[in-house]
């Protein structure tokens, strides 16, 4: 039995780690990489900063921050559940916004967790870590626009369609990023209307790139920040639709389709929310630690939405969007040692602030960003010492909430790696015991190391019927994404790898990227929605040119 | 030189019309319409490095503002963007009086548009704004050069190109085979905030309210529908008379 | 019902596509038609036979060559008194459309597949995924049809003729021609072509893209590729038809071994006929073809193209 680990991509951390040249850099004050709800809470709390100091923004200069982004625009990249936790949006905000200023799409009205069989479903109560009383249904990808929209009013410089491809580092210390290359063909020649990449200095650099960042991913390893355990992700695959009835209250599922035995370690579950009264959207998770090469979250979605409980919300109703991306899963014992390094601080997902029992993310993110925000502001006060300065980083984010919550849940992923039925029991206990038993951290393995099996699990994955259920390649078509096809490859993987191997990725990938054909991986970039599901499999996922991939705006 | 480009915002992704306005959705995402993205490109070959000037001129909404940041970042020097609430739902009619009145005030040497829209799929724009004008138009154009007070312009039609000579000022429709548009540098990105951008409102540019909008345009949307099906598609199985089953097919559709 | 229509001609022929209006105007009442150009009395029998009543011509040097501008001094001083103008769409005609709306103030609608008889027009829109119905708020009625919507059809009358006399504007005059259109040496582009076969992954191999050469070559229409075999190096970037490539609506679409994934059908989908060959009975493509192949591309395309052939000589 192989383990896609024992094909390590070609991909050398090394390599995306360069000097500052001399010629034409553009420098900035502080510099964000990720407009997402981290990235963006930092520019936004930075701006806050500026407007009560304005003797540090004249030291800035004229670009005192700048937020670059990949995608298209802020929230094209951005997919998330979500249902939001909104203390980190108000204490960003300072309570200056009300609620109903939020691009939230309204309160949790009630929830239902079920267990699912093939043909039933048993109501269970919601496990205390999944309450959500008092948080409110949003979209990321929106949330992320509006944000930007603030992030810009507080004096920042969002710069989209921009990929940060390399760090540059002098003297061991983070000086900025070098952003991507446009206009490159496939084979890596200029084109016509090549233009490179540009050199970006600044005093500090923010890496809030999100999960499976590239440039948190190098720096981790360039500045040995990474702690003892490895990072473990979940893949979840999303559709946004409209409906004919309102959905009243969010759904939560486990059980059905996952197989509940420790064998084939299945975790996940799935959610339906409602967004207006017209449009839910529902959405499948499941951690990439699973071992069976047949398994294909896409598919599991489409199978999932055959089961009554969706069905009839679904009938008659018309998919608008659909998108994926990874979770990174390992909580409290897959966190770096150290968040910051001279001249460099790590937020939000990228960083692994995620609690998973209570699948929430969006407002550790934030309050993330916010206090990286003050240790960059900080660190560029006369007097003050680099080093320390972003060392306060860490001391606050250990104060924070993040830190007391993600300890708080710590094993309970690690527990569900034995099964659904002995890891319920140990969560429960968990739970109850707020965190003190078992004893100890579970030792988490890297998803690539689990040894493939396969079964025949595809047999039952449901032929798409363009209604309810769909294909992997209009699914990419509904994400938006229009990547320009005439560009150098952005995966690195090896395509000479055993069957089990290949075909293990030809179901993982949401977007058909990869494909096993005479013997080898054929592999197809344009089609990439960037969700990182092949990092944690054993490839190595890089930006692409700017721009590209998917265009998400209900997500 | 001074060269006025004409751009539009236009919605991104798959379009949606509205079913109560019947009008396109535009509330959503938008962005530079790709065809005019070749206009601005060739405006700024044709300005080079000498001391001319490019001003990007559009009609639209407040968000429009987003697609003359593009072309500003691309390099074009000045923007113009006629917004006015009166404006949303303007036909042919409507939209070139707007046009033509903000460009009757840049008294440009040259006037570039692109191919066409990629929301209304018009291709004929240019024509009646070039007619209020009172300017030579000359469109689908592959190739422009530019030498003293004549534009010299390669248009592509369905029998091939003819060359075309005209004095300045003068209007031109640039096809998208003409260039490859640039991608705006960073620098380029961040120095657009500073370049001067003007809104103006319907009064700017000497039109009346009721000269746009749904008073102001002489066609209308009356219902959507669905397109006729493609009619019995006909499916044949096997090798063995399948070429001459094509055949037959093709003869019925006249199109052998 | 009045309506005039603006007769297109290159080489001393009218073109089909203006006489397949001038027929659906006189299905509607009266049709008139305008000739303009030099020497073009001789093509005003031509247009009777195609069912004008009356044709205007508009017979003089000063517009000989095929400019726009010209020709909307004309049309504007006969239009007036008609119900409705009808142009086949054309980089010309789509010109002088325009540029007659904005000189008269009227409605000018276009890219239009048919309309009524009580004047409201069908357009498709957003990809043809959505029929539009449109109308005219005032006259004339400006209206721009689709190229190949109507055939022509001779109904074998006599039309009267009415000499025009040519009075030009200024401006009209400025544009000139120094070097007419001549024939493409290599087959149409892509984007002008009537006809395209286009080769997907189904044609197993780069040296199979021949049997898509040959076709196109007999049918005499262009080659165009999917983003799948660009991809592979099998064709190149330019030949690329769908959502990352060239979007085309030729009359006719053939599509050997292609499977119809949807970022290639919003590419081709406003095809006239799409005639599809594919050896996999569950392609998408036979979803949205007015003529679906099930069968061995390899096996079938050369015989096809015999055929073809034979049928040209």
């Amino acid at each position: 039995m192989t383990a896609p680990a024992e094909f390590p991509p070609p991909f050398d951390a090394d390599d995306a780690i360069a000097a500052p040249t001399d010629e034409d850099t553009i420098d900035v004050g502080v510099l964000v990489v990720g407009a997402g709800p981290a990235g963006l809470a930092c520019a936004i709390r930075f701006g806050q900063l500026l407007e009560e100091h304005p003797e540090t923004a004249e030291r800035l200069g004229e670009v005192p921050l700048a937020v670059l982004e990949k995608g298209k625009q802020p929230g094209s990249h951005l997919l998330s559940g979500a249902v939001v936790n909104p203390r980190s949006l108000r204490r960003l905000f300072k309570d200056r916004k009300r609620i109903d200023e939020l691009p939230f799409f309204g309160p949790v009205e009630g929830e239902a967790v079920y267990f699912l069989t093939r043909r039933g479903h048993v109501r269970i109560p919601a496990p205390p870590t999944m309450r959500n009383h008092g948080n409110y249904i949003a979209s990321l990808s929106q949330l992320g626009r509006w944000l930007a929209e603030q992030a810009e009013e507080a004096g920042a410089m969002v710069l989209p369609e921009t990929s940060a491809v390399q760090l540059l580092v002098e003297h061991g210390r983070v000086r900025g990023v070098r952003t991507g290359d446009k206009g490159r063909g496939r084979e890596g020649e200029e084109l016509a209307n090549f233009e490179p990449g540009a050199d970006i200095t600044a005093r500090v650099t923010v890496l809030a790139e999100g999960t499976q960042g590239h440039l948190t991913g190098v720096a981790l390893q360039h500045f040995g920040l990474a702690g003892e355990n490895p990072q473990v992700w979940a893949l979840g695959v999303k559709e946004v639709w409209r409906v004919a009835k309102p959905l009243r209250g969010i759904v939560h599922t486990m059980g059905w389709p996952l197989r509940g035995g420790a064998r084939y370690r299945e975790f996940g579950g799935s959610f339906m929310y409602p967004m207006a009264d017209d449009m839910v959207c529902v959405g499948m998770v499941v951690g990439l630690d699973y071992r069976d090469a047949e398994l294909s979250v896409h598919d599991l979605l489409q199978e999932l939405k055959t089961h009554t409980v969706f069905r009839r919300v679904l009938d008659g109703g018309e998919r608008l969007e659909w998108g994926a991306k990874t979770i990174p899963e390992g909580g409290f014992v897959a966190l770096p040692r150290r968040l910051h390094a001279p001249g460099l601080l790590l937020c939000g997902d990228g960083a692994g602030f995620v609690n998973v029992p209570a699948l929430k993310g969006v407002h550790y993110a934030v309050e993330s960003g916010r206090l990286a925000a003050e240790a960059a502001f900080a660190s560029l006060q006369p007097g003050a010492t680099p080093a320390t300065a972003l060392s306060a980083y860490d001391d606050a984010i250990r104060q924070s909430f993040i830190w007391s919550d993600l300890q708080e849940v710590r094993n309970m992923r690690q527990a569900f790696g034995r099964g659904f039925w002995l890891g319920g029991a140990l969560a429960s206990a968990m739970t109850v015991t707020k965190g003190r038993f078992p004893p100890g951290d579970a030792r988490t393995e890297r998803d690539a190391e689990q040894t493939l099996l396969r079964t025949d699990r595809a047999s039952q994955y449901p032929a798409p019927d363009g209604k309810l259920t769909f294909d992997k390649l209009s699914s990419v078509f509904a994400s938006g994404n229009k990547t320009r096809d005439d560009q150098p490859s952005h995966i690195r993987i090896r395509t000479d790898v055993p069957e089990e191997v290949g075909r293990m990725w030809e179901r993982m990938c949401p977007a058909q990227v990869y494909e096993w054909v005479d013997g080898e991986v054929r592999v197809t970039p344009s089609n990439c929605v960037q969700c990182g599901a092949i990092t944690a499999k054993g490839g190595r996922l890089t930006p692409p040119e700017g721009g590209s991939g998917p265009e998400y705006t209900r997500t | 030189m001074k060269i006025a480009v004409c751009v539009k915002h236009v919605p991104e992704g798959h379009g949606r019309i509205e079913p109560g306005s019947k009008r396109l959705d535009r509330s959503g995402e938008g962005a530079l319409n790709h065809f005019d993205a070749n206009a601005v490109e060739e405006a700024l070959r044709l300005k080079g490095d000498g001391d001319g000037e490019v001003v990007v001129v559009s009609m639209g909404p407040d968000k429009a503002a987003d697609s003359l940041r593009k072309a500003l970042a691309m390099g074009a020097d000045r923007a113009v963007l006629v917004s006015d609430a009166a404006i949303a739902g303007s036909d042919l009619v409507a939209t070139s009086k707007v046009l033509a009145g903000a460009l009757a005030r840049e008294q440009a040497d040259l006037v570039l548009f692109g191919q066409q829209a990629e929301d209304a799929d018009g291709a004929v724009l240019w024509a009646a704004v070039a007619e209020r004008l009172r300017r030579p138009v000359v469109s689908q154009a592959a190739e422009v050069t530019v030498s003293g007070e004549t534009v010299r312009v390669k248009r592509q039609t369905e029998f091939g190109y003819d060359v075309i000579e005209t004095p300045l000022p003068a209007v031109v429709a640039v096809s998208d085979a003409i260039n490859e548009p640039r991608y705006p540098s960073l620098k380029g990105i961040m120095g657009a905030k500073k370049k001067p951008f003007e809104t103006l409102a319907l009064a700017d540019v000497g039109v009346d309210a009721g000269e746009v909008g749904d008073p102001g345009s002489k066609t209308e949307v009356l219902a959507l529908g669905d397109p006729p099906s493609r009619g019995d598609a006909r499916k044949i199985e096997g090798d063995a008379n399948a070429a001459q089953a094509i055949v037959d097919f093709l003869a019925e559709k006249r199109l052998v | 019902m009045t309506v005039l229509v603006f007769l297109e001609h290159h080489d001393g022929e009218i073109q089909k596509g203006s006489l397949g209006v001038l027929g659906k105007a006189a299905s509607l009442g009266d049709a008139d038609a305008v000739l303009v150009g030099d020497g073009v009395s001789s093509l005003a029998s031509e247009a009777g036979k195609h069912g004008a009543k009356k044709v205007h011509v508009a017979d003089d040097a000063s517009v000989a060559a095929p400019l726009s501008q010209p020709r909307v001094d004309v049309l504007a001083t006969l239009a007036g008194g008609y119900d409705a103008v009808f142009f086949a769409n054309s980089v010309l005609a789509a010109d002088i459309a325009a540029g007659l709306a904005a000189r008269l103030d009227a409605g000018l609608n276009w890219d239009l597949v048919d309309v009524t008889s009580e004047f409201v027009g069908k357009r498709p829109a957003l990809g043809d995924s959505v029929l539009v119905d449109v109308g005219w708020r005032s006259t004339p009625r400006l209206a721009l049809f689709r190229s190949g919507s109507f055939d022509a059809q001779e109904t074998g009358g006599t039309a009267e003729i009415n000499d025009v006399a040519v009075a030009l504007e200024d401006f009209s005059t400025q544009a000139a021609m120094v070097e007419q259109a001549h024939a493409e040496a290599s087959g149409p582009s892509i984007e002008d072509a009537d006809v395209i076969v286009a080769g997907g992954r189904g044609l197993g191999a780069p040296e199979n893209f021949t049997l898509a050469e040959e076709l196109a070559r007999a049918l005499g229409g262009a080659v165009g590729a999917t983003r799948a075999v660009v991809d592979a190096g099998w064709y190149p970037y330019s030949a690329q038809i769908g959502q990352t490539g060239k979007t085309v609506s030729p009359k006719l679409y053939v599509a050997l071994g292609i499977s119809g994934a949807i970022q290639h059908k919003v590419g081709m989908q406003s095809s006239n006929v799409i005639v599809a060959i594919n050896k996999d009975p569950n392609a998408p493509i036979f979803e949205f073809s007015d003529l679906g192949v099930v069968g061995d591309v390899h096996e079938i395309v050369p015989k096809l193209t015999e055929l073809v052939r034979a049928r040209k000589s």
